[in-house]
């Protein structure tokens, strides 16, 4: 069987060409035409490597069943524990799931989009960014969809899975204000987990072999939030409500659809905040991203 | 001898080379410690003395864990993905050709990969956990010796089984499958997710007698002093038991793979 990771095409020569003649009609490029220009060239590369990854179906199937045990070994953790005890942190197995259903999903979600931007060291170092930087698309867009895989939807599937077992085990009262709590939750958890992610792709412009840094509040924050607050200690949670947001994935959101008490002392509005906290953390590592990239110098000789 | 030694040497200093790489591991490692050693606390705090620990030492076990989680390389990292890319593309013949054994040759570079990560990768998270829980560390060197002995002896059972592994790719061509299958029972097995005295009923028994249990839940309990004397004769013998099954294996799958090597290209 041929290699499964076949080497990277540029993506369509021909569209290439009429995106030159496009920014020459249009040399005044506003931010919003940078985010389309950007979004499409995303779809294109992701589409690219969709097309790549299928040519090896065997392989895909795979990996993806691969990458959803992998992501089980986790819950399966937390049942091997329930079957010793009853509550884990005053926290029912249900609650849990519900909690770990959503940190799972939305860290499921920015996995599959933005994943691939912790593999920008090795680009640094080998000096293969400069070939993005010529392109005519976002170098973040660029990063980003690289070597996009579709595998991770077993991730994602294993995260709603469990979710909705959670959903379905909880008592809550499903007002319409909870119900949108849910998706609320998940998309913002999603920019959240995104925003760490390039944030991490950013730092590596600087530290290239640091790769492993990011995974330490990715994977691990993953893991942190599948457990309720009340199991960690008050400065740990502390740190990722204000330090690094990510309380607001689930904890604050889904402690509020539970009905539980935050650790922390926080005005009850709190739950309601992560749409903001989302936005802001992604204009944040857009910043960071933007320095990065200004202070990037090429290994090339 | 001297050969195999001098390349031990070699790959310890190839992995030395990335401090930066190494900093950002033991940070990562110290992170998913802290993460874990408050999960246990809370599982040990509703059941005391489960699976025959008590909180300092499940706390403890947490640590053990991240400290050799790289070298044993549980998730991947190790000599294999670089045996099967050879054997892959071909270039595995070159090996062959080379006045050395093969599977010494390899347990060379992964013994001088895995000592490099447990100094390196090991040491310092270990020392922070310390720090920030209370620990149960062994009181005496005999017991220090005695756990460095079982982790010398899981790092031979962990690389005869990726050895395996790594020479299906002889037959298979593509070997990311079985390294990943090998890889999620390693990390299952071993006792990285929960210690195999937790597992229930005969998930527990059966776990313990795999070779995976030689990786982190024996060197553990030496660590932890739950074995002495016999018990600890019994653990070496558990271990070198499945190193030399396991190696015989590989020694014996690495003849017959040799034999059907087909040069491909011209």
């Amino acid at each position: 069987m041929p290699s499964p990771e076949p080497l990277a095409v540029e993506p369509a020569g021909r569209s290439t060409a009429t995106r030159s003649v496009e920014l020459d009609a249009f040399p005044t490029r506003t931010r919003l035409s940078t985010l389309t220009d950007g979004l499409r060239a995303y779809g294109m590369i992701a589409a690219m490597w969709i097309r790549s990854t299928m040519t090896y179906r065997a392989s895909f199937v795979m990996t993806t069943v691969t990458s959803f045990v992998v992501t089980a070994f986790d819950f399966i953790a937390i049942l091997l524990m329930f079957t010793h005890v009853d509550a884990l942190g005053g926290y029912q197995l249900g609650e849990i799931a519900f909690l770990y259903g959503a940190a799972a999903t939305s860290f499921g979600l920015a996995d599959l989009l933005v994943g691939s931007t912790e593999r920008l060291g090795r680009r640094v170092r080998d000096g293969t960014l400069d070939t993005l930087l010529v392109r005519p698309a976002p170098v973040l867009a660029q990063v980003a969809a690289d070597r996009f895989a579709l595998r991770r939807l077993g991730r994602i599937t294993q995260g709603l899975l469990v979710l909705g077992y959670g959903l379905g085990t909880v008592h809550v009262e499903w007002t319409l204000l909870n119900l949108l709590m849910v998706p609320m939750m998940l998309v913002s958890g999603a920019l959240i987990f995104a925003a760490v992610f390039v944030a991490g792709g950013s730092f590596q412009f600087w530290a290239q072999d640091a790769a492993e840094v990011q995974n330490a509040i990715t994977y691990g924050g993953n893991t942190l939030l599948q457990y309720p607050p009340t199991v960690f200690a008050k400065d740990l949670v502390r740190g990722v409500t204000f330090v690094v947001p990510l309380a607001f994935v689930n904890w604050l959101p889904a402690l509020a659809v539970l009905d539980r008490p935050y650790p922390l002392d926080l005005p009850h509005w709190f739950a309601y905040l992560p749409p903001v906290v989302a936005v802001l953390c992604c204009w944040l590592a857009l910043l960071a991203w933007r320095a990065g990239l200004r202070s990037y110098r090429s290994t090339g000789s | 001898m001297r050969l195999y030694g001098v390349v031990m040497v070699g790959w310890f200093r190839r992995y030395a080379t990335y401090r930066m790489a190494t900093a950002a591991g033991v940070f990562t490692n110290t992170a998913f410690g802290f993460i874990m050693a408050y999960t246990y606390t809370a599982l040990w705090d509703e059941r005391p003395q489960l699976g025959g620990y008590d909180v300092s030492q499940a706390v403890t076990y947490v640590w053990l864990g991240q400290a050799l989680l790289m070298a044993c390389a549980l998730m991947g990292g190790g000599f294999e993905d670089e045996l099967i890319e050879r054997i892959r593309t071909g270039d595995i013949a070159t090996d062959l050709y080379r006045p050395a054994d093969l599977q010494l040759w390899w347990l060379a570079c992964d013994l001088g990969r895995a000592f490099f990560h447990l100094v390196g990768r090991g040491v310092i998270p270990m020392a922070i956990g310390a720090f920030a829980f209370d620990l149960t560390l062994p009181g005496s060197a005999l017991t220090w010796i005695a756990f460095l002995v079982c982790v010398v002896l899981g790092l031979l059972v962990s690389f005869a089984i990726r050895f395996l592994v790594a020479l299906s790719a002889f037959w298979l061509m593509d070997g990311s499958g079985m390294a990943q299958i090998s890889w999620l029972a390693g990390m299952f097995f071993s006792g990285m997710l929960l210690p195999l005295t937790v597992f229930p009923g005969t998930l527990g028994e059966v776990a313990r007698a795999l070779p995976w249990s030689s990786v982190l839940q024996i060197p553990a309990d030496v660590f932890l002093g739950k074995r002495t004397g016999w018990a600890l004769a019994e653990a070496y013998a558990f271990q070198a038991g499945w190193a030399l099954a396991l190696l015989g294996a590989g020694r014996l799958l690495q003849t017959a793979a040799t034999r059907r090597v087909v040069l491909q290209g011209g």
